[in-house]
């Protein structure tokens, strides 16, 4: 049985544990209908050309796990954060674990889409938010709001900002042999409202995880969302992070990807700006190595006049990695004065790797300011040979020099235990002791 | 005079196509449809070799099976390929040897154009072999040619006269089962050019052929080969014009390029057929298969200026196989009213140390969508590949679009590959500045577009390049953003 008729009849089974009359069931069943229609994407959609998804179709993933497992925080202690205080939303297998967790209703709600399913004091947020930017056409997308139930719940009221940053930690402990993950967050921030949130998925072992996530996050007027995506999983997890930012007048939603690892992980990334003065900012750096594979697709579609977006995608590939980046930028009639900006820079370090890259404009206002620039090469040797004539050796001036090239991304992350968590990933992956911190 | 923005739409929708007009010749038409049959009518009629027919036939095969590609950014009505026509030739077909003898009526249509045969003659020194629907008439200065060794002729006579040639290059750069419109090509080309250069020849002249597309409801399917032989070059002009017709018009032409190691091959396009109205009704369909192969240190040079047809589908390419090859593509394409144009690249690096360099400007006006989709492709054995691409757009008005598409494929770590693009408008104040300077605002935008594409129009020829200044300032008069 393939992984289509497997989840399309595992369904039935899933709808029996729900509340059939809740308002969310209908796009449930809905969803269910277009993914059946519409099946796995394949390299023949436009969309699909460079990622395939056929070698994940023919594992046998266990969709709902059987049974909970209790992790000590010891054990996963290094998977946070843990420098600083936060508020944590974890979860084991798909499952919430409150021991891990600390989530709070004082002023904003910070919690489990289980509960703002069930409660009612939810029920007028999820009726008007819920599912309501994410694509009711892309099947990926589908197949996770037909098996919504669990994920991260966070709402911050008009004026608020929560005390202290927020992660949201997936966890997969291989007590199932491959499992499949469908997480669904929802993120709203309301007008003038504040957040900082960090996500990460991390499977424990070896075995197959494969991940197929969304995040819907809606901006108030005047809000500010920092949202940040560190992926640096097993080399045998993989990740469909489906990720649709709703924006209104003069907010600023500001989404950096870290892809460090993994076996197969794709970013569908998608911004409408539905208002004036607003700011977007996607960001991301990719390392990668043996035989992984990272697509970055994004959209930023300008429906409005006076809007700006900007892009810094930086990516380097060794061994037999490859890389995608298809950004694409739509300014509509109207959307006059926009200001966008998108930058992709590539450095190849094998023979054996690739990268396939596609920015994108389709415009149709004439007064506006569209720009990008695309770029594949290897690090500069003159650089190289200044570094090395200075007594650095040839594995840290190649270190420094990757660091120099993903700065950029860096420098804008605004947690500093953040920034320098990433730096230690990178140095780690690179094999070099950093003696100082960027 | 100064003219408000009013009064220029006006003019621009009223604006008729100046080269709308229609020869009355004679012609020998084959009924309408596509079948194995009118295949081999049209081989027979051409007296075409056993082979040739059968080439014809396995591509007419192919094509059967084959679908019409639609992830172009353009919408149209598809033609109805059994509606068309495949083949008509003007009925006399004399040959001359001075252009007193040629059919004044024909005469009188390429002074309509501007482009007079003689005077090409005697000023420019340009050989122009003629094609009026599909069968060459007239072809000047091949003595001149011969001496040195280059056949320049209609491909009809190169099947019949160079039967090895043909047989050894043609369909090496686009096979016949390439993509829909290069089968159907294949299947029915009516005419085209050939132009061999010998090993070490320089041409000592511009090479060009003018392209018509003339009877009613008949499509128009050309054929270029051109082979340059070691260390030999040339440079080839095409240029186009239409009559105006309401019935859209297919133009599916297959243009293959050879260049031999150290040859270098320069082919140069302007391309103004029939958009259609002001409506959007009519025009010329423009799809277009051209391709080039680059071998050991070979250049080939590709300048489009695009600013006809009702839908371009073109994508001029460079494979450059040969080390040290190098594929250059300059385009400009200007798209008003309702005309659409998808178009650019495909540089494909396979040997080591190969260049290309794409510089596209996209200029759209009116209600029209303007798209560059270009592919650069480095594999794994193109060691020091090396890629420039810059892709400039203009927009006039907020009713029409631009579009980029670049697809960027590395698989060699030493590949430096580069890749910008942008989209403006015409500035208020550069218009000011000419306008207070005397310069109605009419000029003041041929101006800027001009300065917009000199990068591309300076690679022009220089007679080329001189028509097309004036092309631009034609399909974009009166569109003032």
């Amino acid at each position: 049985m393939d992984l289509k008729e497997k989840l399309v009849s595992s369904f039935m089974a899933f709808e029996d544990g729900l509340d059939l009359d809740h308002p969310v069931h209908e796009e449930r069943s809905n969803a269910m209908k277009n993914f059946e229609t519409k099946g796995f994407p394949t390299k023949k959609d436009e969309a699909w050309k460079y990622t395939s998804l056929r070698g994940l179709q023919k594992v046998d993933f266990s969709i709902f796990p059987k049974h909970e497992t209790t992790l000590e925080y010891k054990d996963v202690k290094k998977y946070f954060l843990h420098e600083i205080d936060t508020y944590k939303i974890v979860f084991v297998d798909g499952v919430y674990s409150s021991y891990l967790s600390e989530t709070t209703h004082d002023g904003v709600d910070i919690c489990l889409m289980s509960s703002a399913f069930s409660k009612p004091m939810f029920q007028q947020v999820i009726e008007v938010y819920f599912n309501k930017a994410a694509s009711k056409d892309e099947s990926l997308t589908s197949l996770n709001t037909a098996f919504s139930k669990e994920g991260a719940y966070i709402y911050i009221p008009k004026n608020k900002m929560p005390k202290k940053p927020i992660q949201i930690l997936h966890l997969a402990t291989g007590n199932e042999a491959a499992l499949m993950l469908q997480p669904r967050n929802l993120i709203v921030a309301e007008d003038n409202a504040e957040v900082q949130i960090i996500e990460r998925h991390q499977s424990l072992t070896g075995n197959e995880v494969f991940t197929n996530s969304v995040t819907e996050i809606f901006a108030g007027k005047d809000a500010i969302v920092d949202y940040y995506k560190v992926q640096n999983d097993e080399p045998t997890a993989s990740l469909v992070d489906n990720t649709y930012i709703s924006q209104k007048r003069s907010s600023v939603v500001r989404v950096h990807t870290f892809s460090l690892g993994g076996k197969l992980i794709r970013n569908n990334l998608n911004f409408y700006q539905n208002g004036e003065r607003i700011d977007s900012t996607l960001k991301g750096v990719t390392i990668l190595g043996d035989k992984q594979h990272v697509d970055h697709h994004t959209l930023v579609h300008h429906a409005q006049p006076n809007c700006e977006s900007h892009q810094d995608y930086k990516g380097i590939f060794g061994d037999s990695s490859t890389g995608v980046f298809n950004g694409k930028i739509i300014v509509d009639k109207i959307a006059q004065k926009t200001d966008a900006f998108q930058q992709n820079n590539n450095i190849l370090l094998s023979d054996r790797s690739t990268i396939n890259s596609k920015p994108q404009l389709e415009i149709f206002a004439d007064d506006v300011k569209c720009s990008h620039g695309c770029t594949i090469g290897q690090l500069d040797e003159e650089a190289m040979f200044y570094l090395r004539s200075r007594g650095i050796p040839k594995k840290e001036a190649k270190a420094l020099l990757m660091y120099a090239f993903a700065n950029n991304v860096l420098e804008s992350v605004r947690i500093p235990e953040l920034k320098a968590r990433i730096n230690k990933i990178i140095a780690d992956k690179l094999g070099v002791r950093m003696g100082f911190d960027l | 005079m100064a003219y408000t923005e009013e009064e220029l739409k006006k003019e621009l929708e009223t604006k008729e196509y100046e080269y709308g007009f229609y020869t009355d010749i004679e012609s020998d038409t084959l009924p309408k449809g596509l079948n194995e049959e009118i295949v081999i009518a049209i081989s027979k009629k051409k007296e075409e070799p056993d082979w040739m027919t059968e080439w014809r036939l396995e591509a007419f095969r192919a094509w059967q099976e084959m679908e019409e590609p639609e992830w172009a950014n353009v919408t149209y009505k598809k033609p109805d390929f059994q509606d068309i026509s495949y083949y008509s030739a003007p009925n006399k077909k004399p040959k001359y040897n001075s252009l007193d003898e040629v059919d004044p009526e024909l005469l009188e249509t390429f002074k309509k154009l501007g482009i007079s045969v003689d005077e090409q003659k005697k000023l420019a020194g340009v050989a122009v072999d003629i094609v009026m629907d599909s069968v060459s008439v007239a072809t000047t200065f091949k003595k001149t040619l011969a001496e040195k060794g280059i056949i320049f002729c209609s491909i009809s006579e190169a099947i019949q006269e160079h039967p090895e040639l043909v047989k050894k290059y043609l369909g090496t750069v686009v096979p016949k089962k390439d993509n829909f419109y290069a089968a159907l090509n294949s299947a029915v080309f009516s005419d085209g050019s050939f132009c061999y250069i010998p090993k070490g020849v320089r041409c000592p002249m511009e090479l060009s052929t003018y392209f018509r597309i003339n009877q009613a409801g008949t499509g128009q399917f050309e054929r270029t080969l051109v082979v340059a032989e070691e260390g030999s070059y040339v440079s080839y002009l095409e240029g186009c014009t239409a009559p105006m017709r309401d019935e859209n018009q297919l133009h599916a032409a297959v243009v293959e390029l050879i260049a031999l190691d150290d040859a270098e091959i320069k082919y140069s396009t302007v391309q103004n057929w029939y958009p259609g109205n002001d409506q959007g009704k009519g025009g010329v369909f423009n799809f277009v298969t051209k391709r080039g192969l680059c071998e050991k240190n070979a250049k080939i040079s590709w300048t489009q200026v695009e600013t006809g047809s009702a839908v371009t589908w073109k994508y001029p390419s460079c494979i450059l196989k040969g080390d040290h090859s190098i594929g250059e593509f300059y385009s400009i394409a200007v798209t008003n009213n309702f005309q659409q144009a998808d178009t650019g690249t495909k540089m494909v690096h396979l040997g080591k140390n190969t260049k290309s360099t794409i510089i596209s400007k996209g200029i759209s006006a009116g209600q029209s969508q303007n798209s560059y989709r270009g592919l650069v492709q480095v594999n794994s054995r193109a060691e020091n590949a090396r890629n420039f691409s810059q892709c400039d757009s203009l927009l006039m008005g907020n009713r029409c679009g631009a579009h980029t598409f670049p697809y960027i494929e590395a698989k060699n770590k030493t590949a430096q590959i580069e890749h910008e693009a942008t989209t403006s408008k015409i500035g208020e104040d550069q218009i000011f500045y000419c306008n207070q300077r005397g310069i109605d605002t009419e000029k003041a935008i041929a101006l800027i577009v001009n300065g917009f594409s000199k990068e591309v129009l300076n690679k022009l020829p220089m007679e080329f390049a001189v028509e097309a200044q004036k092309l631009l300032e034609i399909s974009l008069e009166g569109s003032v953003g």
